[in-house]
């Protein structure tokens, strides 16, 4: 028994020591860098310049919000639809789902640039017709476009594993109960799969609040989301690493009551469930 | 089936050996030089510092400056390269690597001088330097020509497209102006995008009035509504392919550009510009002092000076190679424009840390606006 505990404890040694380097030591740096000033100064002044990043902080949250809404609204009919399919058809399109990933995701936002350009495919094919070309390309659109699409299939897999583990005797008790389609998907079905729900959403609304890169191609650089704000500061030399620190942990800061908030909607002890 | 198939295969395999391996051997030039390169330093180690794509590789037929230098001098070259002016200065500064030869920009050598971290050159070994324009001499960082020798030279200016642009500019407020709505570029980083502003309102691009900086910073608010975008190398793309219709750039970066769509035109804005000169100088940590010089005038050299002007697609402040007829660029009247059509220019200082944060800040705003 004493044995097998140690054995444990010496596997999950080199775990231990790669959180040590890599994430607690990061976090204390960033905590240190947000609380000090370039001289290495006790200040809080980081934290009283954050007012200028207000419309960045909003910007950020609104985008992920819509882009998280976006995904939901694809996603769960998308999963329920394939749990209606024969198996080898829900694996052929899980497949469609995740092949994009598979790809560099620069690759894949530099691809939206020639798709949406002024001079891109659309609007090509547009004015071949004899149409006016649409301004598409550095728009709010075209960034939440991107997120959207970027993020989709981590919302697809989450909420299509929670889907098909749903036992079918549980729908067709529904039905000889008398629920309508309504009921079924209110009653039996949506809670189900809560679990898958708010994972998913905590995968794309993470990501999509912090993103830089997608805002910077899509956006043409005019919009400065909280992302791009940190890299901007973090390029432009140390002596802006302490705000960018401060910016980061208020993100961070953020993110995990986010987090909070949404785990309470389900059961602890459920699984598919993040940290 | 199968064994055409293999036949095949093995064709293709000995064909593409044959391509890699004919693209692996370099000719050496016959060089034309006039100074001595002897093989006293053969054996040693020369760690040359650059900008990327700087420098004569060989590609495409040229000559390959660093493997003709080794040639002829048995020292082993070690050249590495850097994307900006800052990555230089911190690689040097922490120290760690030392270099012999570096080729950063005019305020960076300022900021190098004033911190006494450069050697002085030894002039009685550069028997080329006769070769440079008197204009690139006594420059504003090193107006006693004591540690710096000109290698490169650039202008920015307004490239637009003729077929968007029907009248010629003659203005940078032609990128405020509301017809090019959502045509316009701008540069993507603080310092260049508010010199433009700065020349608009006639102010010193080194200013260290913070209230100059806040009324070139209103300006560029205010163009924020007209832009398409903020653009770095994505300008090449952008202009290329009349994705926009205005932007400013360098004029070497507009030649390579108009290379891909003759449409493309450029002036030099009446207002004036932002000029830079990058030069060759030696860092106080060089190993190889004598080595570097020997170095230093061979990027002087006719031939090697044409070869890295016509690769790189700058000006050049070799006076060989300006009044060379078989230069491709011979005559440019972008690259080297005449007296009279010579704009106003203005060099960047090093500015110093306040007034550095402070803009850095005010672009926050704009990019926030």
């Amino acid at each position: 028994m004493k044995n097998s505990a140690l054995g444990r404890r010496i596997i999950a040694c080199p775990y231990y020591v790669w959180a040590a380097i890599f994430i607690i030591v990061p976090l204390i740096m960033m905590v240190y860098y947000s609380i000090t000033n370039p001289v290495g100064e006790f200040t809080i002044d980081n934290f009283l310049s954050l007012g200028k990043y207000s419309k960045a902080f909003l910007l950020s949250i609104t985008y992920a919000v819509i882009s998280t809404i976006i995904t939901f609204l694809i996603a769960y009919p998308l999963s329920y639809a394939m749990t209606k399919l024969k198996i080898s058809s829900q694996r052929m399109i899980l497949m469609m789902v995740i092949f994009p990933m598979w790809m560099n995701f620069l690759i894949r936002t530099y691809s939206w640039i020639s798709i949406l350009a002024n001079t891109g495919i659309i609007n090509n094919f547009l004015v071949s017709l004899g149409f006016e070309p649409l301004k598409l390309i550095n728009t709010p659109g075209a960034i939440i476009l991107g997120m959207v699409y970027d993020f989709l299939p981590y919302m697809v897999l989450p909420i299509y594993t929670a889907m098909s583990k749903i036992d079918t005797s549980l729908l067709e008790a529904s039905d000889d109960l008398g629920c309508n389609g309504w009921q079924k998907l209110k009653k039996v079905i949506f809670p189900l799969t809560l679990p898958g729900v708010v994972s998913g959403i905590t995968m794309v609304f993470v990501p999509s609040v912090s993103t830089f890169y997608i805002s910077q191609k899509l956006g043409g650089n005019k919009t400065m989301l909280i992302g791009d704000a940190i890299e901007y500061l973090f390029n432009i030399g140390p002596d802006h690493y302490n705000v960018a620190s401060t910016l980061s942990l208020v993100l961070m800061v953020l993110i995990l009551i986010s987090m909070a908030i949404m785990n309470r909607f389900t059961d602890e002890t459920d699984e598919g469930v993040i940290i | 089936m199968k064994r055409i198939l293999s036949i095949i295969l093995t064709f293709c395999m000995i064909c593409s050996l044959c391509v890699v391996l004919s693209g692996c051997g370099y000719t050496y030039a016959e060089l034309d030089l006039r100074g001595e390169y002897t093989k006293e330093y053969a054996g040693t180690t020369l760690n040359v510092y650059n900008w990327g794509e700087y420098i004569s590789d060989g590609s495409d037929d040229s000559i390959d400056t660093v493997k003709e230098f080794e040639h002829l001098t048995g020292i082993r070259v070690n050249y590495t390269t850097f994307d900006s002016n800052e990555t230089m200065y911190s690689q040097i500064k922490n120290g760690g690597v030392s270099y012999d030869v570096i080729i950063p920009s005019d305020y960076m050598i300022e900021r190098l001088i004033n911190e006494d971290m450069l050697l002085k050159l030894d002039t009685s070994k550069l028997t080329n330097l006769d070769l440079i324009d008197n204009k690139y001499k006594g420059l504003y960082f090193d107006e006693k020509d004591e540690f710096t020798v000109a290698y490169c030279v650039g202008m920015v200016g307004l490239i637009y497209n003729t077929k968007k642009v029907k009248q010629t500019p003659d203005s940078w407020n032609i990128l405020w102006d509301k017809k090019y709505k959502d045509d316009i570029l701008m540069f993507n980083n603080p310092r260049d995008a508010f010199a433009i502003a700065q020349f608009m309102l006639g102010q010193d691009l080194n200013s260290t009035n913070k209230s100059d900086w806040d009324k070139a910073a209103v300006l560029l608010k205010k163009q924020k509504k007209y832009l398409q975008s903020y653009v770095m190398d994505e300008v090449y793309g952008k202009m290329e392919t009349g994705e926009a219709a205005l932007a400013p750039y360098y004029a070497g970066d507009f030649l390579t550009m108009y290379e891909n769509n003759e449409d493309l035109a450029f002036v030099y804005p009446k207002e004036g510009t932002n000029i830079f000169v990058d030069s060759a100088c030696i860092p106080k940590n060089a190993q190889n002092y004598e080595a570097a010089l020997m170095f230093i005038n061979f990027l002087l050299e006719p031939d090697i000076a044409l070869a890295n002007a016509e690769y790189i697609g700058y000006a050049s402040p070799n006076t060989s190679v300006v009044n060379n007829p078989d230069y491709y660029y011979y005559g440019n009247e972008i690259l080297y424009p005449n007296e009279a059509n010579t704009p106003k220019t203005q060099y960047f200082h090093d500015i110093d840390n306040e007034i550095r944060n402070y803009y850095e800040n005010l672009w926050i705003d704009v990019k926030l606006y």
